[in-house]
């Protein structure tokens, strides 16, 4: 597998301020990976120094095998960051031969892309005239002309109204089972947990994880369970050493697993204890629990 | 190099308003030369232009660089709002990710004001020549290529003067701003050659060490070329006075304006590669 960036403890400082503070991750080909944080937590920083648009204060990087400058490199690329940048005054095609001409790509594929975006209808209106879902689908567009090797895309569905997040997610979705290679940063964690494989989390410019989103925590899942008499659910749960932690919120009782334990087992033995089950589920943390959970720990 | 260009191009002809700006500052090259061969032939007063000397080979190269040069307002115009759209656009940053390198970016526009100057140089150059061809008393060869610096030196003024353009759009961002600096700039020469003058050193010396400066310098290497014409001189030696002026452009006067071009492309390059946009 080759490796399409690699990112040394890299700092940026802005003054007092680290933005980004000893950071290091490396970007595989073929996963679609999610930058996770809260605001302010250095993601678009981070893109901003990789896309060559932010100055670095220490550390380094580089784009696949590190023979190519950054901007050779970035041809390869497709990147869209925060928000649409065109030139108001042209049309869409207009804008798109001009990023073929940055890109060094013939023009052939624009019609194509503006197909996969939905645009083709307006190909010929000026950019200025398009809502912010049309601009940011022209956005996709242009970084997909050069059929790049990764995507990247910064917060894609900000601002967007329900139809136009649900278009940019069917795109990048689209995208994805292409193949091609996405890095996807986004504070909107179900975003994030509907298409990739692979996180990387950050808080306040420091790397918290970076892995595989069901690596994210050594858990084993939880519980929920409901019957008649939970006074006595609690205490044989409580009595079982296979649990961590009990919970009772909202009718439901939330037994969290130290070890693997499947659900069968687990309604075998309660009813063997003379407890009728009503509800039984058993689930991993979403990523959001998770996401919340490893920063909390971090915090303390 | 082509691409660069070609980039540019595209950036700038679909801009209504650096379309338009464009095309009428050609428009005016052309036209106020040839509506200075005609206007002044009507009234009761006969008073033709072209006789009295200013169509005349080769006077006509340093007449005709004198006054298009003041028309290079409107591409300053262009200039810096091309530079201060990329920022207020944010088509800088986007450029860069879509893999044009800042020493590219800054090429690119550095090479779409060489193309402005060498331009308007040949625009005027050959308006001249037409000019000088119908309403010059000399024609000889030797002649009508003879005191050709001036539109060296044209071309010369032209570039320094853009490329202080171009630096300022970076410096400033916004190009209402750009311009208002610009003025300021003139205004801050004026006030510095006061100051000079009022306690330090006599007129020549002044003159001199405004002569390094930016505006200054593109001033000096084409000086007014009215004084040099036979009438005007002949009025002034009626009432006794004697002209005596210096109108040659001086290689050295071309070397500081190259000297502030290779700084403000310079300094736009520093400036570009030290912030983070």
């Amino acid at each position: 597998m080759s490796t399409i960036l690699t990112v040394n403890n890299l700092t940026k400082k802005f003054g007092h301020l680290t933005a980004v503070k000893d950071l290091s991750f490396s970007i595989e080909k073929g996963h679609v990976y999610g930058i996770l944080g809260p605001n302010g937590s250095g993601k678009s920083t981070t893109l901003g120094i990789v896309l060559n648009v932010v100055n670095k204060t220490s550390g380094n990087f580089h784009w696949f095998d590190g023979s190519v400058s950054t901007h050779e490199a970035l041809k390869k690329v497709g990147a869209i960051i925060e928000r649409p940048n065109f030139y108001p005054y042209m049309t869409a095609v207009q804008n798109l031969k001009l990023v073929c001409k940055i890109k060094e790509v013939s023009e052939d594929k624009i019609e194509e892309k503006l197909e996969l975006v939905g645009l083709l209808d307006r190909k010929n209106s000026k950019f200025k005239t398009y809502s912010l879902g049309m601009k940011q689908r022209l956005a996709i567009a242009s970084a997909l002309l050069n059929d790049p090797e990764i995507l990247i895309l910064d917060e894609p569905t900000n601002g967007l109204d329900p139809q136009g997040i649900h278009q940019i997610r069917q795109i990048i979705t689209k995208i994805a089972a292409e193949g091609t290679t996405i890095l996807l940063a986004s504070h909107l964690l179900d975003e994030v947990e509907k298409v990739c494989s692979h996180v990387i989390i950050l808080r306040k410019g420091e790397k918290l994880y970076a892995g595989r989103v069901d690596g994210m925590l050594a858990s084993h899942g939880f519980f929920e369970l409901k019957c008649d008499d939970m006074k006595k659910l609690v205490s044989t749960l409580k009595a079982n050493p296979s649990f961590l932690e009990i919970k009772q919120e909202n009718g439901l009782v939330t037994a969290f697993l130290k070890e693997e334990m499947d659900a069968k087992h687990l309604n075998e033995s309660l009813f063997k204890n003379g407890i009728v089950l009503s509800h039984l589920v058993k689930r991993k943390e979403s990523l959001e629990e998770q996401f919340l959970t490893l920063t909390k720990n971090q915090s303390n | 190099m082509i691409r660069l260009l070609q980039i540019e191009f595209i950036k700038l002809w679909n801009n209504r308003a650096s379309k338009i700006l464009i095309i009428s500052y050609f428009f005016i090259l052309t036209s106020i030369a040839l509506v200075a061969a005609i206007k002044f032939d009507i009234g009761p007063v006969k008073f033709h232009m072209a006789e009295i000397g200013i169509f005349n080979f080769p006077y006509i190269w340093h007449f005709n660089t004198f006054i298009t040069a003041f028309f290079k307002l409107f591409l300053a115009i262009v200039i810096v709002s091309m530079m201060a759209n990329e920022y207020s656009n944010k088509t800088i940053k986007q450029n860069l990710i879509d893999g044009l390198s800042k020493k590219e970016f800054i090429l690119s526009k550095f090479l779409t004001v060489v193309s402005f100057a060498l331009i308007s140089t040949i625009f005027v150059f050959i308006v001249s020549l037409i000019l000088g061809l119908m309403y010059s008393d000399y024609d000889e060869l030797s002649i009508i290529f003879s005191d050709l610096e001036f539109i060296v030196a044209f071309f010369f003024k032209l570039l320094g003067f853009f490329s202080f353009c171009l630096f300022l759009g970076i410096l400033v961002k916004r190009s209402a701003f750009a311009l208002g600096f610009l003025i300021l700039w003139q205004v801050l020469e004026g006030i510095i050659r006061g100051l000079i003058r009022w306690k330090l050193f006599d007129g020549d010396t002044t003159e001199t060490i405004m002569g390094f400066f930016p505006l200054q310098s593109m001033f000096n290497l084409i000086k007014e070329p009215f004084t040099r014409l036979e009438a005007v001189q002949t009025v002034a030696n009626q009432v006794g006075e004697h002209i005596n002026l210096n109108y040659r452009v001086h290689w050295y006067e071309i070397v500081i304006v190259m000297a502030w071009t290779a700084i403000f492309i310079y300094l736009s390059y520093a400036l570009l590669k030290k912030r983070d946009l």
